[in-house]
């Protein structure tokens, strides 16, 4: 890896079965999650992703790049739009990017990460530290 | 109504240890879409160097979330968890979750802002195991929606 370098941008499709299969895994259980009843009640234009949900989607693309599982250092996001998955076969996507914008003195790349729905960004000051080689 | 600002430094006691499965990991790593084999297969993930299965690196908040409980809960601090929204999220790792962990979270409140009629709470878990190793810090920023 070197400064510059950009990861490929990955795409993820987010449908309504994603958010219930995260919502399991995750214990997050918040209605805003899978009820537009809800949803619409608190202000919210329907049913959103798991901020955390994006943020790990974020992190597989980047982890898939690193090709390690563990090479994670440090890891931060800021959830800036939500993410709205219509209740249809098709959701949504969420593009995630990548560039590498320097080295720490112990080597490791400092990565910074954007994430798109729609062309706008949901998460802003995303940025990963990760071992390399 | 604001935040008591009192509040920042106060920590909490040690929550009761979380012990992570190895179904559990497989369970997160097939919802965030995590296909390395270090997270289902307890051979290649030993075969990288790893005791057992390395849980993705989102996984840690499926602990801290249930642990930060003790403080968007703690009636003295008065949160209305209705009106919360994630606002930021950050891990620092020592070393990756793994199976067979068992781990305890210390939360702590390290800021709270007031601007523009909403409250911002920062907490800090410092996760480690039972015997005290380091694990992870993760911070989380809760933005608490003024009403009207």
């Amino acid at each position: 890896m070197e400064i510059g370098d950009k990861l490929t941008p990955h795409t993820f499709r987010v449908t309504r079965a994603d958010l219930v299969r995260y919502a399991g895994a995750s214990g997050d259980f918040n209605p805003i999650h899978w009820s537009d009843r809800i949803a619409t009640k608190v202000g919210l234009p329907g049913v959103i992703a798991h901020g955390m949900y994006t943020m790990a989607l974020a992190g597989q693309a980047v982890l898939a790049w690193a090709g390690d599982p563990a090479a994670v250092v440090e890891y931060g996001v800021r959830f800036t739009k939500p993410v709205v998955v219509p209740d249809d076969d098709e959701g949504t996507e969420v593009v995630v990017g990548a560039v590498v914008k320097g080295f720490t003195e112990q080597g490791h790349a400092q990565l910074e990460i954007t994430a798109t729905c729609g062309g706008e960004k949901v998460l802003g000051q995303a940025r990963a530290v990760i071992r390399v080689g | 109504m604001s935040l008591d600002p009192s509040f920042v430094g106060r920590t909490y006691p040690p929550t009761p240890s979380y012990e992570v499965g190895r179904e559990k990991i497989r369970e997160f790593a097939a919802a965030v879409g995590a296909v390395h084999a270090a997270h289902t297969d307890p051979a290649a993930a030993r075969a990288l160097g790893h005791p057992d299965l390395v849980a993705p690196p989102t996984f840690p908040f499926v602990v801290t979330m249930k642990a930060s409980e003790q403080i968007i809960a703690d009636p003295a601090l008065g949160i209305d968890y209705s009106r919360v929204v994630h606002g930021d999220q950050r891990f620092r790792y020592t070393r990756p979750v793994y199976a067979g962990d068992r781990l305890t979270c210390v939360c702590a409140v390290e800021d709270i802002t007031s601007r523009g009629g909403h409250d911002f709470v920062t907490t800090r878990t410092e996760v480690s195991t039972e015997d005290g190793e380091p694990v992870v810090t993760v911070w989380s920023k809760l933005v608490v929606r003024g009403e009207g």
